[in-house]
């Protein structure tokens, strides 16, 4: 059943820009070049090219956001929204997903090879924001053909993207779908990154970000994974999921995982270490931190056309509460911005965008369909 | 469906809505009412509703819906938003009742307020004679299950209308079936005034405002 609505086989593809001596330039000052960014795609571009959906990842996945790679039982991170007859429907939309600039999944971070040295950038890798990462996306936009994208849609960091979209691109997006996300980080939001990069940075194996040779600094990325695992989660999740069980039948009074919580993270940390790239961790982090849309910057008065928002948040979301999606809604009721917001209930926390999919689906799914055929689908309507 | 099918008070609402109109629904359950507007009208409409189930009924019709109450369903906008604001069957489930008409005069340019009418014949018949608090098609509630927190009659709307200078447009009285023109305060189930801000006194433009005004 699961396979038979699944887009099934894909594959990650590979687009290279901005050679030297066209770099790209960053917002924070500097260059980057060559860029390259992993990507895929499913379902099919129509002939307008009219029906492209833009899908962003949030802080620790990648371009596979459906179906299944060569070789890999999982499925891609948002297999629930995407494929046939799901929310973001192949059969009628053509989707991309890429991995950010700074990430470690195939597009270029830290971890890649400084062409000017031969060796991976480490900390030589110049400060990114959420605005770059939304620039090289729009340099594969442009190669893919896209004039204008349908919608674009992300959770967590993925909002982020989508939010920037429209203050950077707002003439080439008819549709946004932030989820899970803010405008702005609170100072409570920062201080949980920065206790987790603080974690990478105390681990002696870090060596001041120049580690590729020995080997990742274990230690810290599995704590500061860790830490974000506890943010990820509410309390009745967490409640749900290992209440107070133990992993063996007593205490052992030697600070081995004695609760299944402290086995679960434990996992979740030193699987993570096997995936993702520390220094990526750092500059992703940070370019999270930086990141802030608030005031008249999502939409400053004047502006011509305004994409439509569809706006979600989850009720059991401390990471991202529903308050910042609200203040999401406040800037866009200030300049009369045609847009839906609704707070689902789920008890899974943060997590719950990628995990809880049925009133998400329901929501996404027919407010594309008025993106996509207009104020028509409003008049075609049986009540 | 079309719009001659809607229950009474959306008909009296959606005829009294000029076509092209910008309107914000505060309260607007499953959307039927946006919907007709929108399809037939060419309103350009927005909604606001609390309940979620009603909420993904609103998306399904392609509505614009925000997930909030009313008393905060209405800070930000600028002023004159909308040229109507609807508060239908809403406004006796607030206890602020004078902010949010204030600040749906401020967001649009005409407020329509629909109501169940507390003095109700029937009403006051089972308050009078059975010594029960009154149940009719208008307050279906039983007294621990109902959302109303204000309890009103037209004439009560009315006074408060005077006492704050809100000027009534029009008003409209409804019985089970159809509109009423005499003794509204004893014979409607419920009330539709159009109001707007800019006023005076309260000049009444409508034809049956003498016909036993005081019941």
């Amino acid at each position: 059943m699961k396979k038979k609505q699944s887009v099934g086989p894909v594959e990650t593809k590979y687009f290279k820009f901005a050679e030297p001596p066209n770099e790209m330039s960053l917002e924070l000052g500097g260059k980057l070049g060559p860029v390259t960014i992993a990507y895929e795609t499913y379902g099919e571009l129509n002939s307008g090219k009219t029906n492209a959906i833009l899908v962003c990842h949030a802080l620790s996945a990648d371009a596979h956001a459906a179906g299944y790679l060569e070789g890999e039982k999982a499925p891609g991170w948002w297999e629930g929204m995407i494929g046939p007859g799901k929310a973001f429907d192949t059969e009628k939309h053509f989707i991309v997903c890429s991995n950010v600039i700074g990430g470690c999944k195939g597009s270029t971070g830290p971890a890649s090879v400084n062409p000017a040295t031969g060796a991976p950038y480490g900390l030589d890798f110049p400060s990114i924001t959420i605005a770059d990462m939304v620039e090289a996306q729009r340099h594969l936009i442009d190669y893919l053909g896209i004039e204008k994208l349908m919608c674009v849609a992300g959770g967590s960091m993925g909002g982020m993207q989508a939010l920037q979209w429209v203050a950077s691109y707002p003439d080439r997006v008819r549709s946004v779908i932030p989820i899970a996300t803010t405008l702005k980080h609170s100072p409570q939001q920062i201080a949980f990154n920065e206790v987790v990069r603080q974690s990478i940075m105390a681990d002696p194996a870090w060596r001041e970000g120049n580690y590729y040779q020995y080997g990742q600094p274990e230690k810290g990325l599995a704590l500061a994974r860790m830490i974000g695992h506890i943010t990820f989660m509410s309390v009745q999740s967490m409640e749900e999921k290992f209440s107070r069980r133990l992993k063996n039948a007593n205490y052992n009074f030697k600070f081995d995982a004695d609760f299944e919580v402290e086995g679960y993270l434990r996992y979740k940390g030193d699987s993570f270490v096997k995936r993702f790239d520390a220094n990526s961790y750092l500059y992703i982090t940070k370019a999270i931190d930086y990141f802030d849309l608030s005031g008249e910057r999502l939409a400053p008065e004047g502006r011509e056309a305004d994409p439509r928002f569809l706006i979600i948040s989850y009720r059991s979301d401390w990471l991202y509460p529903s308050i910042q999606s609200q203040e999401i809604v406040r800037a866009l009721k200030r300049r009369r911005v045609d847009a839906t917001y609704c707070e689902l209930r789920s008890t899974y926390g943060h997590d719950a965008f990628l995990v809880e999919m049925d009133e998400q689906q329901a929501l996404v799914r027919h407010f594309l369909d008025k993106t996509f055929e207009g104020y028509e689908v409003v008049r075609t309507y049986d009540i | 469906m079309t719009s001659d099918a809607l229950r009474l008070d959306y008909k009296i609402i959606y005829d009294a809505v000029e076509p092209g109109s910008r309107v914000l629904d505060l309260g607007c359950g499953n959307g039927d009412l946006l919907y007709f507007l929108a399809r037939d009208k060419n309103a350009k409409v927005q909604g606001i509703e609390l309940n979620d189930a009603a909420i993904y009924q609103c998306v399904r019709k392609g509505l614009s819906v925000f997930n909030s109450d009313i008393t905060t369903g209405l800070i930000e906008y600028p002023d004159q938003s909308f040229d109507y604001v609807i508060l239908n069957q809403s406004m006796q489930e607030v206890t602020n009742i004078d902010f949010i008409i204030r600040e749906a005069l401020r967001v649009g340019r005409k407020v329509i307020i629909g109501f169940p009418n507390f003095a109700y014949i029937a009403a006051r018949f089972m308050l009078f004679f059975r010594g029960k608090a009154p149940m009719t098609e208008a307050l279906p509630h039983l007294w621990y299950d109902t959302p109303n927190v204000r309890c009103l009659s037209i004439n009560d709307f009315r006074n408060f209308c005077g006492e704050k200078r809100l000027r009534i447009l029009k008003a409209y009285y409804l019985g089970s079936k159809k509109l009423l023109g005499f003794w509204p305060n004893l014979l409607a189930l419920n009330a539709i005034f159009v109001l707007t801000g800019e006023s005076e006194a309260t000049p009444c433009e409508f034809s049956d405002e003498k016909k036993g005004e005081r019941c």
